[in-house]
């Protein structure tokens, strides 16, 4: 009884700084209508300046003062990226916001080990609070009942601050109706520019409180940010509230799941943030409407199938690529068959982004499912190659089975959460079910069969089964079953006032990517001959994103384009800078900022420019029916 | 003039909605938009206080080109708003929604506090705690109103103001507007028919798949039934 008390009080004390991030994060999405990717980033930054000004300045007051200068310090950054990288977005489709905001993560990370180093840091004890107290014969550190006491002090003042306060009336009511603050004679570019501050103060605070408690790393970031995803999706989004209740609540899961399950203790978050998805899919205390966005598109131009000739030309792309093993040697073919995986890969997201209108921030965990099951099939059961890559796939499509059927029931950036949240899972269930997945350490000796064994032997297979693969995913595109997922994408309800059961036709498709994936995954375990968790990272998932985004989001193949693009860029780039991760989240910010149409995107446009219209001619001149109503 | 548009253009996606409108508001004047259900009056209004991004045309307020100012700022300058579909915030109490209208004084316009808006909509009063959300279609109207009032403005566009209203709450929003006249503000409000918008109005402009159809006193308007029954639901 008395260590279960114990444990109960632990996780409240983590619960401290999990609610303020998530409320940071809950208070940016209510009024700017954007899922911050960033703010474990800045919960991290937090974490580290706190250190270096509590390392250099010694006694309670530069504990606590530097604890509250590195928090708006790290506010300030927060509101400069909000001024010089945010306002440029706020229009744009959400995937592209929370692109922009992981490319800003991704160069965070290399710039604090710049700064920083890539060791862990210790931070000191909170003055006067390092000790502890015994309870029932154990010990409590003073330090947990201060955060404990903390997590309910700023849940009452940030209802003061939203409630008694001109400012705060002001952050509710853009919350509720953006257009009507503004045309009541608010500038909101300041309204959003203060509240970004306070959220990302709030995460930097979040990051400053832990450091007596754990270490500084450098990877904290994502571990948190999955951890407030998962906070938020339970509580509801921008719900100040919901972010308190599902902080406790997620933090005491966690707490005594590890007594349960000490192996996969997320499980126990997982099931209840499904049960909490299917009978609240807005969360505890959030809202249901969320009012849905556009899809994204960005301009209108109806796909159509190739041409005579555009056939031809692809043939002719893949004769060329079949007949490179005749002039290049090995290393140029393994980099060939990786950037073939990566093709499916991205084919696969891109089919269920475009067409389905679903932006998946977790596919990777399909394309590692894929890659673990082919290992599985030859470790435990010993069968050969051909086999392994059918028996593979499978464990990828009955994960998206599962996980997908949980997925479709939200959209946009909740969709996108909670994809992310289900690949966090599976990555950890294989970090840490070491009997089974070897952890760490992976699985090795996956060795394709003896004809694909040489490098031109596996290109071939390689590029047989993408190939195919491509070609029916574009196959499902023109099919009734793709006009259907593109009627349910473009607006639900006509589509099931039609006959279109939507979900269904979403979690198809959710089905139809996850299991190409997995054949992608698969490939990838027999190329390289192991699978490892980064199988199932987020850094996976998020090149597949920009794959996708780099081939154009409205292109009906683009990502084939942007998969080679960037896979070819990126293991160039590796082997010329030691900043990888910054230099492509800049190119990722870049990207959304001033390409957002991809490469075959740009190309199309520029294929089918009209001449512009004549001055004064509207649409009628041009052909284009006028829409009567007007509001 | 108080407001003078010229040549307003505006577009929502590849729609065009609005074809060279025009109109003008005198000093103190009280001036009715007319047109029927799509006809293109919200998108004027839309158009002349800056929600409506794809535009083009003269936005004249005060003697000054405000037609590429954000909306913020034009609201700033006195020129109010009120949307057809209230958007009062629903969350927010009585008086919390009075404090997001809440501007500066103006110098030479009356100047607006909630106890003003109370004398003039008295039900709002037994319900300052009150979440907008939970208020009559009424109620909520006379808020939205209210809210614009507490910028100050002197100026104010008024959409669809008796819309879906009971007869005798109409009859309430009359008497608040002749209020707002007698307190120097300049009006424009748009209706469907002329049974609201004669009572309070002093000119009108009929407005029609987008274009300004007729322009002229609400006598004359009045005299040309084959006008009204053209262009005016009944």
């Amino acid at each position: 009884m008395d260590f279960l008390l114990i444990q109960a009080l632990s996780g409240l004390a983590s619960a401290a700084s999990l609610f303020l991030v998530a409320s940071g994060l809950s208070i940016i999405f209510g009024v700017t209508r954007i899922v911050n990717f960033a703010h474990g980033a800045f919960y991290m930054l937090g974490a580290y300046a706190a250190f270096t000004l509590t390392d250099r300045f010694a006694g309670p007051l530069g504990f606590w003062g530097g604890l509250l200068v590195a928090s708006l310090a790290v506010a300030a950054v927060g509101a400069l990226m909000e001024v010089v990288l945010l306002r440029r977005i706020y229009q744009a489709p959400e995937l592209f916001q929370l692109l922009a905001t992981f490319g800003v993560t991704l160069m965070v990370q290399d710039l604090v080990v710049l700064i920083w180093g890539p060791d862990d840091l210790m931070g000191p004890r909170a003055p006067g609070f390092t000790g502890a107290f015994s309870l029932f014969g154990r010990l409590v550190p003073t330090y947990d009942i201060l955060l404990i006491l903390l997590g309910p002090v700023v849940l009452g003042l940030l209802w003061l601050l939203f409630h008694r306060t001109r400012w705060g009336v002001l952050v509710r009511a853009a919350t509720q109706d953006r257009e009507m603050v503004s045309s009541l004679g608010v500038n909101q570019k300041w309204l959003f520019t203060s509240v970004f501050a306070l959220g990302v103060f709030l995460a930097a605070l979040g990051g400053a409180l832990q450091i007596p408690r754990t270490t500084v790393t450098h990877y904290m970031d994502l571990s948190i940010i999955v951890e407030v995803f998962v906070v938020v999706v339970i509580g509801g989004l921008g719900s100040v509230t919901g972010a308190f209740v599902a902080a406790v609540l997620v933090s005491e899961l966690n707490a005594f799941g590890i007594l349960v399950l000490p192996k996969i203790s997320m499980i126990t978050v997982f099931l209840v943030m499904a049960v909490v998805l299917v009978v609240r899919p807005w969360g505890l205390f959030g809202k249901p409407d969320a009012a849905p966005r556009a899809s994204a598109g960005i301009s209108v131009r109806p796909w159509k199938p190739m041409s005579a000739l555009e056939r031809g030309g692809v043939a002719l792309v893949v004769l060329l690529a079949a007949l490179l093993p005749f002039v290049s040697g090995s290393y140029a073919l393994s980099v060939g068959s990786e950037i073939l995986v990566f093709v499916l890969f991205a084919a696969s997201l891109h089919f269920m982004m475009t067409v389905g209108g679903l932006a998946s921030f977790g596919h990777a965990a399909y394309f590692g499912l894929g890659a673990y099951g082919a290992a599985f099939a030859v470790t435990y059961f010993g069968v050969p190659m051909e086999a392994a890559l059918v028996l593979g796939p499978v464990l990828g499509l009955v994960g998206a089975v599962l996980f997908g059927w949980f997925c479709v029931r939200l959209s946009g950036v909740y969709f996108a959460m909670l994809t992310l949240a289900f690949a966090q899972i599976t990555w950890s269930i294989a970090f840490q079910w070491v009997e089974v997945t070897g952890g760490d350490n992976g699985i090795l000796g996956i060795w394709p069969s003896a004809w694909a064994s040489t490098p031109q032997g596996f290109y071939w297979l390689a590029l047989g089964v993408v190939v195919v693969g491509v070609a029916v995913l574009r196959m499902l595109v023109f099919s009734p079953f793709g006009f259907g997922l593109r009627a349910a994408r473009d607006s639900g309800l006509r589509a099931e006032a039609i006959g279109i059961d939507a979900k269904r036709t979403q979690w198809a498709a959710f089905v139809v990517a996850g299991t190409f994936a997995g054949i992608a995954g698969a490939l990838f375990a027999f190329l390289k001959g192991s699978v490892f968790p980064e199988t199932l990272a987020i850094p996976m998932s998020v090149d597949g994103l920009v794959m996708v985004l780099l081939g154009g989001i409205e292109t009906v193949s683009g990502a084939v384009v942007g998969a080679v693009v960037y896979k070819a860029l990126a293991i160039w780039l590796m082997s010329q800078t030691e900043l990888s991760k910054l230099v492509l989240g800049g190119i990722i910010v870049l990207l959304v900022v001033a390409f957002p149409k991809g490469i075959v995107g740009f190309i199309e446009d520029w294929r089918h420019r009209r001449p512009p219209a004549p001055n004064g001619a509207g649409p009628e001149a041009m052909g284009i029916a006028k829409v009567e109503a007007a509001q | 003039m108080k407001l003078e548009v010229s040549g307003l253009n505006s577009f929502y996606g590849q729609a065009h909605i609005l074809f060279d409108v025009g109109f003008e508001v005198g000093e103190g004047e009280v001036v009715a938009l007319l047109g029927r259900n799509g006809a293109g009056k919200s998108t004027s209004f839309r158009s002349v206080v800056g929600l409506v991004p794809n535009r083009s045309g003269k936005v004249v307020f005060e003697g000054e080109d405000v037609s590429r100012l954000p909306p913020y700022e034009i609201a700033r300058r006195g020129l109010g708003y009120v949307p057809e579909d209230r958007r009062i915030f629903t969350e927010l109490t009585v008086e919390e929604n009075f404090e997001v209208g809440r501007q500066e004084a103006r110098p030479g316009v009356a100047t607006w506090m909630p106890e003003r808006i109370y004398a003039l909509f008295p039900n709002l009063g037994e319900m300052r705690k009150r979440p907008g959300g939970h208020m009559s279609g009424g109620e909520q109207q006379m808020l939205t109103i209210g809210r614009t009032l507490m910028g100050n403005p002197s100026m104010v566009l008024l959409d669809e103001p008796s819309e879906g209203l009971a007869p005798k709450i109409v009859e309430q929003m009359a008497d608040a507007i002749m209020t707002m006249k007698k307190e120097g503000l300049s009006i424009v409000i748009s209706e469907q028919n002329l049974h609201f918008a004669k009572l309070i109005s002093d000119r009108a402009y009929i407005i029609e798949k987008g274009r300004i159809r007729f322009s002229g006193t609400i006598g004359e308007l009045e005299a040309n039934p084959e006008i009204r029954d053209a262009y005016l639901a009944v």
